[in-house]
């Protein structure tokens, strides 16, 4: 039987179609706490956790291949982790056998959640519309592996009356959080990253009393069921076949499988995060026959790095990658706190980001200036091809019907001057106007690695070619620049649209080569 | 001291208690409408069809291939509606209408099983269109003379020679955007008819007496046979003030012609597109300065937006023309306003009500002109402030205005705003490619409904014999704190802990005749009826407890839930509860014996409250008299960071001081100030509306109908530093427990952000440069317009709005 455990009680996934999102089936099932604000994956108040493999950082280093959700734990690390994901894109069949954890799940008004008397307490709520959303968000970072270290004793307490009181307590002074986070803007004393909220929206609070809820948590205690959880293994993908009016869901079991049946069925849908695709289905009405879930599948959850280069299985989420890259990559480490919310990328993954074709979207322009390779698999094999050629026209890539994206390879070692420039309306959570992406390498105050990747500038995301030559061998100088930024500004035919206007578009591509030179001039000279 | 105005010892009012349903919203257990609807699982839902011409004739519906989708159970159209088919209660809004007046204006509903089956019938209703011309932008309009409503003209003094004998004069042209208002919870209705036979509806509306009305007018009903609930709302700030009635009374014709309940629930994109926002407003301004930077005289035009249909644009534009003095003498004023009527959403309330249109202009005015005046903008705007003795330009006494040289100097203090000014500059000359401001700005808002028939409200409270205590009253909950607010005033005025008060959703049939919850009065209305009611109530059960107690009903002291002596005369409400230890009669009863002993009695333990706020009048032909019953005031410092190379910024931090009266409930205003400085912030900055004005086959539609593309402030917005103080000793005569309206004015503290980041453009340029900022302050706009100070730096200054730039310093 398909089911999911949903607040810890087993729910038979009944009554839902192929395209019958994880929000509605929670919602019919009587739990409106999670609340659709958007549709979209925009305004988080659908947010839920769900239980996911949790990974071991660098574990993969020195060339071994190791699959997610394999780590044995054995040093006591934690094997799951609580992610909040936005129940409004993902297919409820998508659930079946794992388990959901809802704002009604974490406590009641008579035994309040540590996250949810913070927030009562600290006026966290007006309307209340985007509140449990929110605490399921912030529950998620209040578990994070790794988030605070040593805190406060009473502060991840239950308070057992029910009453709203505000000696939630705030973290012990002086707890430093384990992950070494430095208390800034975006960052609390507690370890709490902002950014875990940054898929959430209040139209009522102005977030002020949102974020001193989050600041003032502290650990969980040991007795949290939640917490405990996370010392088990995480539940494994099951395969998974459902039919409804709407058409056809289905999760193979191998790669092989997932291969024939789509060999088998040329309009068949492949469904990774279902963060693009759970969009259309919302907003579009799109409605396919057949959909193939391959999040789950381990060929495509590798991650590897050597020497030469980094692999990144096309089904890690980006928040996966994020944790599995650890820094090593300060270009891609720029772009994912400007990459959507935490919320959508705890289920987009990279694979699904190439999969669109879309010319807006923020890893092309960062994998272009990196050099990166797709290996692409089918029934015949795998074939590797260059990202630069990948894209032939809008939203048409060089990949074939019966070939699925398997991983991303990066050549190492990486120019050492990077950066990823987005330009967006709004700092979090915005798509890009246009978005830059540069690594170049100076020696001796001459340019001589220069990498250019842009994207909203055009039908597809590009490499800016003639940008690279005007800079390549030429000194780094402002003379240069400013000749370079002329060119760059001309590369691509960007559009007039309600995200900017093609004249703002264009200078932004100058302009951020100019930036680029602004902000790291300076390190040059000193190191030069 | 009024008795409204008089707060007893140890008052529940004036606590920072948490939002009264707090414990709900945070675990999922607080219900919404569309909550309630998914546990009915008999419900059909109802689905539109949405016109894809911004103006056209309706020429055929035909409806057999929707009938035939499985799960579709009926369309509703013109043909179906008994009563009288408008929406609202001007009748210019047809419910089905034979012309479509906007691009997605829904001309017929779909009933399906399920929202699929109703979507799916929805798109194969076929629907034959005749196009007609449509007029998209306010220019558009203006060009085919397309206006509605009254026009208004303020006036006062001789504006033309003021103006002519002027030793500055500047003028301005700007456009504001409409602002979407994104309440979390978009609008649903739920109808059915209940086991007595009545026609209930529950509604995510802040009016439900309007609901109820129009659901009674659609369907040719009296008032009596509809009752309408609105529970609570997932935000509201004003669009839900009329927008929510016709949605309502196609799900209430829905479940009389089908015997079925119907549930209504637009999804985002239906919410955007079929429902009115907060207007944009094109203005323009003439202003005149004497040599000491007073302004002498000021003529303006304000041509609002209102879409397609009058709804509540006449009081908005009021409003407007009430508020563009904000906290400034000006002697000679003329302000004229028509609103133009365009093929768009009817445009509504929001959150302010035409009152940031208003401050914009002016606030524009001294912003644009400061750097040219050579007069620092904060200065500036000190200078020109109300005096005591001054009226406004409709000639209402500024009352209590020596508050605001108070608010701006306590707001100086607190936010260091010399010393930041100042490493504000040295920061600015270090650094050529980054920019940062620091800004002050003031407010004054009115508060009162123009419309004086308004100001009323009702309130039915019971007390039980087992002495608890059941309030009911007519405002609505959309998060702004007013259920916590009316349990405290209860409590405070019964003299009770406020958990020995409980309060029951808002319906047409507890308390009739309501106005809507808005323009801020939903506290100072309903708190005056609830208190009324207890009063009445208070006052019986003394006459009791003074039987009992063996003294007179004068020394009864309610307080702390205990009834006892105050052992001396006087008033005896205002009595501390301790000093009945050492009375006459030391003996304390609860209030639970006392309300018992009422019954046995037969003394009435249940009032109905009503109270309608006095002093007010209003003229708006010679538009003059006494709108307001008092004027809000307050102040914000803001200080934000440009970036030159792309024109992003961030609020580095805000200060603001905000005078709230006598808090009734500090938390809950200290949330509502700081709500609605974000959403101003958004509204100024990054709220970014647009519809195509194209000629092509999409003409009229709106671009930024979606989360997606249209951005609201996220936690990247919210000031990194954000301090709100709550001026003291505000006590407010006139009001209810001493307070002041807070759900509105706030929102306009949010120009400072604005007046920063144009002080941070100009930066980048000369000194001495009229400084323009486009609205809304995106990213873009602010890079373009640092590009042009970039420019001007570059090119010698020629001077071109200054015809008589004479004057340098301050
Ligand atoms: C609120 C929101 C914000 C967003 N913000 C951003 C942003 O800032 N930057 C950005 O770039 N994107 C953004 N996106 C878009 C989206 O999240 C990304 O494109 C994401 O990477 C898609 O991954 P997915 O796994 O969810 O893809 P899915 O939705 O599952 O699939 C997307 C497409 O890729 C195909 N696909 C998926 N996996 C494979 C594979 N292995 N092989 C072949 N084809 C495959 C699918 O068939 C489908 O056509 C945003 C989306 C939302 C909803
Ligand atoms: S409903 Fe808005 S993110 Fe899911
Ligand atoms: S509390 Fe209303 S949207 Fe957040």
């Amino acid at each position: 039987m398909n089911e999911a455990t949903v607040n810890g009680q087993q729910r038979a996934l009944t009554g839902i179609g192929a395209h019958t999102t994880a929000l509605d089936w929670l919602r019919s099932c009587g739990l409106t706490g999670a609340k659709e604000g958007c549709a979209e994956g925009e305004c988080g108040a659908c947010a839920v956790l769900v239980a996911q493999p949790a990974e071991s950082g660098r574990s993969a280093e020195s060339g071994q291949s190791v699959a997610s959700g394999q780590s044995d734990g054995a040093d006591g690390a934690d094997q799951t982790q609580w992610a909040s994901v936005n129940s409004c894109l993902i297919p409820a069949a998508a659930l079946n056998g794992q388990e959901v954890v809802t704002s009604e799940g974490l406590g009641s008004p008579a035994d309040l959640h540590p996250v949810q008397s913070q927030m009562a307490a600290n006026g966290s709520s007006q309307c209340g519309y985007c509140t449990p959303g929110f605490a399921c968000s912030m529950a998620a970072e209040f578990y994070r592996c790794g988030r605070a270290g040593e805190a406060a004793d009473v502060d991840g307490e239950r308070s057992t009356d029910g009453a709203v009181t505000d000696d939630g307590g705030k973290p012990a002074d002086g707890a430093v959080p384990a992950d070494g986070t430095v208390p800034d803007d975006e960052h609390g004393p507690n370890g709490f990253d902002l950014h875990a909220l940054s898929g959430n929206l209040c139209r009522c609070t102005g977030y002020r009393p949102i974020r001193d809820a989050a600041f003032a948590l502290g650990a969980p205690q040991d007795d949290d069921p939640l917490a405990a959880r996370r010392r088990k293994p995480a539940p494994g993908p099951v395969a998974t076949d459902i039919t409804g009016d709407d058409g056809r869901f289905v999760r193979p079991a191998t790669l092989g499988e997932t291969l024939d049946l789509m060999a088998g069925n040329p309009d068949a849908t492949v469904v990774a995060g279902a963060t693009d695709f759970g969009v259309e289905v919302n907003q579009r009405g799109r409605r396919d026959p057949l959909l193939i879930a391959v999040d789950r599948i381990d060929e495509l959850r590798t991650f590897e790095a050597t020497d030469s280069h980094v692999e990144i299985g096309a089904a890690l989420s980006l928040s996966e990658v994020e944790r599995k890259l650890d820094g090593r990559l300060p270009l891609l480490e720029g772009m994912f706190p400007q990459f959507a919310s935490r919320l959508i990328r705890n289920r987009a993954t990279i694979g699904g980001n190439l999969g669109t074709g879309s010319p807006i979207g923020d890893a092309p322009p960062a994998l272009l200036a990196l050099g990166a390779r797709i290996v692409l698999v089918s029934p015949a094999g795998e074939r590797e091809v260059d990202l630069d050629g990948y894209f032939t026209g809008y939203r048409q890539t060089v990949r074939r019907d019966d070939e699925l994206i398997k991983s991303v390879r990066i050549p190492l070692p990486v120019a050492p001057l990077t950066a990823f420039h987005k330009i967006a309306k709004r700092r979090f959570d915005d798509i890009s106007s246009v978005a830059i992406a540069i690594a170049g390498e100076v020696a001796d105050g001459v340019i001589t690695r220069a990498r250019i990747g842009i994207g909203g500038a055009a039908a597809t995301p590009l490499r800016a070619h003639d940008t690279e030559r005007a800079l390549l061998g030429n000194p780094w100088n402002e003379a240069t620049i400013n000749e370079a930024a002329a060119v760059l500004g001309a590369e691509g035919t960007p559009m007039d649209d309600h995200r900017a206007s093609a004249a703002y578009r264009q200078s932004m591509l100058a302009q951020a080569l100019k930036k680029f030179h602004a902000e790291n001039d300076e390190t040059l000279e000193v190191s030069a | 001291m009024s008795r409204l105005a008089e707060r007893p010892a140890n008052p529940s009012v004036g606590k920072p208690d948490p939002h009264e349903s707090a414990a709900g919203h945070v675990t999922g257990h607080a219900l919404y409408t569309d909550d309630i609807s998914t546990a009915r699982t008999d419900a059909l839902t109802a689905w539109p069809v949405q016109a894809p011409h911004a103006h056209a004739r309706v020429t055929a519906i035909r409806t057999e291939a929707a009938t035939a989708v499985p799960g579709v159970v009926r369309v509703l159209t013109a043909a179906d509606v008994p009563g009288v088919n408008d929406a609202g209660e001007g009748g210019d809004e047809p419910l089905f209408p034979a012309e479509v007046m906007y691009y997605g204006h829904p001309v017929c509903w779909v009933l399906g099983e399920t929202p699929e089956a109703a979507r799916i019938g929805s798109n194969a209703v076929e629907v034959d269109y005749e196009e007609l011309d449509s007029l998209i932008t306010v220019a558009d309009a203006v060009a085919a003379g397309s206006y509605q409503g009254n026009h208004r003209v303020s006036r006062r003094g001789d504006p033309e020679s003021a103006l002519d004998e002027a030793a500055h004069v500047f003028s301005g042209e700007i456009e504001t955007h409409a602002q979407e208002h994104f309440y979390l919870e978009t609008h649903a209705a739920l109808a059915y008819v209940d086991e007595s036979d009545q026609l209930y509806v529950q509604s995510s509306t802040q009016n439900p007496s309007e609901a109820q009305v129009i659901v009674a007018q659609v369907l040719g009903l009296s008032s009596h046979e509809v009752t309408v609930q609105s529970l609570r709302m997932g935000g509201g700030f004003g669009g839900k003030e009329t927008q929510p009635h016709g949605l309502a009374a196609v799900a209430a014709l829905g479940t009389t012609l089908t015997g079925r309940p119907v549930r209504l629930r637009l999804n985002r994109n239906q919410d955007i597109t079929i429902t009115g926002k907060r207007p944009g407003f094109r203005m323009s301004w003439k202003a005149g300065f004497d040599d000491a930077g007073k302004l002498v005289g000021l003529k303006a035009t304000m041509t609002p937006d209102g879409g397609w249909s009058l709804d509540l644009m006449e009081p908005v534009l009021s409003r407007a023309l009430c508020h563009i003095d904000n906290a400034y003498w000006i002697p000679n004023i003329e302000v004229d306003g028509r609103t133009v009527k365009t093929h768009k959403t009817s445009h509504t309330a929001f959150r302010g009500f035409g009152g940031p249109q208003g401050i914009f202009l002016i606030e524009d005015v001294f912003g644009s002109s400061a750097p040219a005046l050579g007069i620092d903008p904060a200065e500036l705007r000190r200078r020109n402030f109300y005096q005591p003795g001054h009226t406004t330009p409709y000639g209402q006494p500024v009352r209590d205005c020596e508050r605001m040289p108070a608010i701006w100097s306590q707001l100086r203090q607190e936010s260091d705003f010399a010393a930041r000014s100042a490493e504000v500059e040295s920061f600015n000359a270090a650094h050529p490619h980054t920019k940062r401001a620091l800004a002050i700005t003031p407010l004054k808002f009115g508060i009162s409904f123009n419309q004086t028939s308004m100001n009323q409200a009702g309130a039915l409270v019971l007390v039980y014999k087992d002495g608890s205590v059941l309030i009911n009253h007519g405002g609505t909950e959309m998060g702004q704190g007013l259920h916590t607010k009316m349990l405290q005033v209860a409590a405070t005025a019964l003299g009770l802990p406020r958990t020995a008060v409980r309060l029951a959703p808002t319906r047409t049939d507890k308390v009739p005749n309501t106005s809507a919850t808005s323009a801020s009065t939903g506290a100072d209305l309903n708190g005056g009826a609830v208190k009324n009611a207890c009063d009445q109530i208070r006052d019986r059960m003394a006459d009791v407890a003074a039987g009992m107690l063996g003294v007179e009903p004068a020394d009864v002291d309610f307080s702390g839930g205990m009834v006892s002596a105050s052992g001396a005369s006087g008033s005896g409400a205002s009595r501390s509860g301790a000093s009945s230890a050492s009375s006459a009669s030391n003996r304390e009863l609860t209030f639970a014996d006392v309300a018992h002993e009422a019954n046995a009695k037969r003394v009435q333990l249940h009032a109905a409250g009503y109270y309608r706020t006095e002093g007010l009048q209003w003229d708006p032909e010679t538009w003059t008299g006494t709108p307001f019953k008092y004027f809000a005031y307050g102040a914000a410092a803001a200080e934000v960071e440009v970036d030159g190379f792309t024109g992003a910024y961030r609020t580095r931090r805000v200060d603001i001081v905000q005078d709230a009266g006598d808090s009734l409930s500090p938390m809950i205003d200290v949330g509502q100030i700081e709500g609605a400085f974000v959403q101003g912030a958004g509204w100024l900055t990054l709220e970014d509306m647009r519809w195509d004005t194209s000629d092509g086959p999409t003409r009229g539609r709106l671009l930024t109908q979606s989360a997606s593309t249209y951005k609201l402030p996220s936690f990247s917005e919210m000031p990194s530093e954000l301090n709100v103080t709550l001026f003291d000793e505000a006590r407010e005569d006139g009001a209810i427990y001493g307070s002041k309206a807070v759900g509105e004015p706030p929102l306009m503290l949010a120009f400072s952000v604005r007046e920063a980041l144009r002080q941070a453009v100009a930066a980048f340029g000369p000194a001495g440069r009229k400084a323009e900022l486009a609205h809304p302050a995106t990213p873009e706009a602010v890079f373009w317009a640092l590009e042009a100070a970039r420019d001007a730096a570059r090119q010698p200054a020629t001077d071109t709005t200054t015809p008589n730039p004479t004057l340098t310093g301050g």
